[in-house]
């Protein structure tokens, strides 16, 4: 390999996106996981896979600085995570919305620039631009008077990725957006968040239960079980090795004849409920 | 004196007018209806029906206990309702489990009305106006009361209206952009309980429902743009006390309490727009087929 070559006028080195430093996380001293170190490079479209229950969401609840870790370091672009960045942008799982929820889809992504703002809203302009720019991004600006009640979950998902993105943020965690999809539409919003992450260079965290609608797009995985955190390029941390020492029981990973990877093995029958 | 109904509506309601009382009551009735269209709305989005009837119901007992201590029952309202949506929200922070916590609050403000009524020895005719409401009944200085804690619940709603609204339809990712959810629940519930105390006023605790949830759940089948709900909502619950005030001035009907007459217009006017979104639907599909294609079915991978 030859030395690293920085594209010009680009700022050199860069700080991580999120720098783990042996964190240990959980609730009232249940350990969720432990040990967990690793980085994510800006602009980096990562997947965080596992179990039910291993601690996904948890570890969003950390970046997004909800929560602290017991132990060890975390950094988000460089400083501790504080709760209310405006860097990052968050579709968590939703039950609140459902068909009763009869309000226009351009007020929740309009909440998403302007809503935590107090008093009269002056530069109401501004904030409208913001939003049907966001809308127009995830190439929902059709939706945006539809009510979000009325929405399919693809629609509610790009309405909730137009929210998340409406702040301009540089980092993206977005929890589950592919459960309750159909494969189609699992296509069509992982190629939104793909160009999304390309275009903006946001970094981006994706919640899944499943890798391989993602596998093409992804620069790391984020790997999740057995109260430890595995993390790397997706070849490298999803092979039969490195899953089984994850485990710490023998896991295969098989690929099929179009790249479709299944693991076997790997479901620990102790892991119980979401966290 | 009354000179009997007319068609010139005009005339009818400056006859109205003559009496101090009826003045007092549109008042009163024009402000509750604009603090709790308001509210209203709020609770609707926020789907907590269910405190505004329990605070309702914990406001009896403050009632009781004024009555009983000789002091203006609308402070027992205040004091108690305000208490109570304290406590409801410091107990049930997360709308998925709050109506279990404002159960066993109300659960426990009923015992304490329940004891106050017990004390009480004086004629049922207290116990009845603040059940179904004494819109009549209102003094000058109630209404000045009335106006003054509406100018204060108003000034905290603007103040606080896109966080709150925030909060209301997108609890997790406002809590990830900071928004402190519990003191905004708090400060609801105190803006809730001051509406229903004074909403108590003009329908009764039995019937505050009609003011502070009807006219909100039409205004969202009507609209669904925040701002303009708010209108709406402000606006049915006004014509549903002008009218309920109106109709119960005329014999034969002058012998009705008005609260029947407002809680029937607020609930006709809901069938109406229940009706009225039934068809639009119908409406809707047979001229716009929808242009969303059938879903694929699910793969079993």
């Amino acid at each position: 390999m030859s030395a690293i070559e920085y594209p010009p006028g680009s700022r050199v080195p860069e700080v991580a996106a999120i720098r783990a430093r042996g964190v240990k996380v959980g609730y009232r001293g249940a350990v969720v996981w432990h040990d967990a170190t690793f980085e994510v490079g800006r602009g980096e479209f990562v997947a965080v896979i596992g179990p039910n229950g291993a601690g996904k969401t948890t570890l969003f609840r950390l970046l997004l600085g909800i929560q602290r870790p017991m132990a060890g370091s975390l950094e988000v672009f460089g400083a501790p995570p504080r709760r209310g960045s405006p860097r990052i942008g968050y579709v968590p799982q939703r039950h609140t919305i459902d068909n009763d929820t009869h309000v226009a889809a351009d007020v929740l992504v309009h909440l998403g620039v302007s809503g935590t703002h107090l008093g009269p809203e002056f530069s109401i302009g501004a904030a409208r631009r913001a939003t049907a720019e966001a809308l127009a991004a995830v190439g929902a600006s059709e939706l945006g008077s539809k009510p979000l009640g009325a929405m399919s979950g693809g629609e509610l998902q790009r309405i909730f990725l137009a929210e998340a993105i409406s702040g301009r943020p540089e980092m993206l965690l977005l929890d589950e957006p592919l459960s309750n999809l159909d494969m189609r539409r699992t296509r069509e919003l992982v190629e939104l968040v793909h160009g999304l992450v390309r275009s903006r260079r946001v970094t981006t965290l994706l919640v899944a239960h499943d890798i391989n609608p993602l596998i093409e797009c992804l620069d790391r995985v984020i790997y999740i079980a057995n109260g430890r955190v595995a993390n790397g390029p997706p070849e490298e941390v999803l092979t039969s090795a490195s899953l089984s020492e994850l485990y710490g029981v023998p896991v295969e990973v098989l690929h099929d004849s179009r790249g479709n990877i299944v693991i076997v093995g790997g479901e620990n029958p102790h892991e119980k409920g979401d966290a | 004196m009354t000179a009997g109904f007319s068609w010139n509506i005009v005339t009818d309601f400056r006859d109205i007018w003559n009496y101090a009382f009826m003045r007092q009551a549109y008042e009163a009735g024009t402000i509750v209806a604009i603090l709790a269209g308001i509210v209203g709305y709020f609770v609707v989005l926020r789907r907590t029906a269910f405190a505004a009837h329990a605070l309702g119901h914990v406001g009896f007992s403050g009632a009781a206990a004024a009555v009983v201590y000789g002091v203006n029952p609308v402070f027992g309202l205040l004091v108690f309702t305000m208490g109570g949506g304290v406590g409801m929200a410091l107990l049930g922070r997360r709308a998925s489990t709050r109506d279990i916590e404002i159960g066993t609050v109300l659960a426990f403000m009923m015992g304490l009305g329940l004891i106050f009524l017990s004390l009480y020895k004086g004629y049922a005719t207290e116990a009845y106006s603040i059940l179904f409401g004494d819109i009549e009944g209102v003094s000058v200085s109630g209404v000045y009361l009335t106006l003054e804690g509406a100018i204060v619940v108003l000034i905290v709603l603007a103040v606080i209206y896109r966080p709150l609204l925030f909060s209301s339809l997108d609890e997790d990712v406002a809590e990830a952009k900071g928004l402190p959810l519990l003191a905004l629940n708090v400060v609801f519930m105190l803006l809730l309980a001051v509406a229903i105390s004074f909403a108590v006023q003009v329908v009764g605790i039995l019937l505050v429902f009609a003011l502070t949830v009807t006219p909100a759940a039409t205004a969202v089948r009507i609209t669904k743009r925040p701002t303009y709900a708010v209108m709406c909502s402000v606006a049915i619950a006004i014509v549903a006390i002008w009218a309920g005030l109106f109709i119960s001035w005329w014999p034969p009907y002058s012998q009705y309490p008005p609260s029947f007459f407002i809680v029937t217009i607020s609930f006709v006017i809901y069938m109406l727009a229940r009706m009225g979104s039934y068809l639009s639907d119908r409406f809707a599909h047979r001229f716009a087929p929808s242009v969303d294609p059938a879903p694929v079915p699910k793969s079993s991978s």
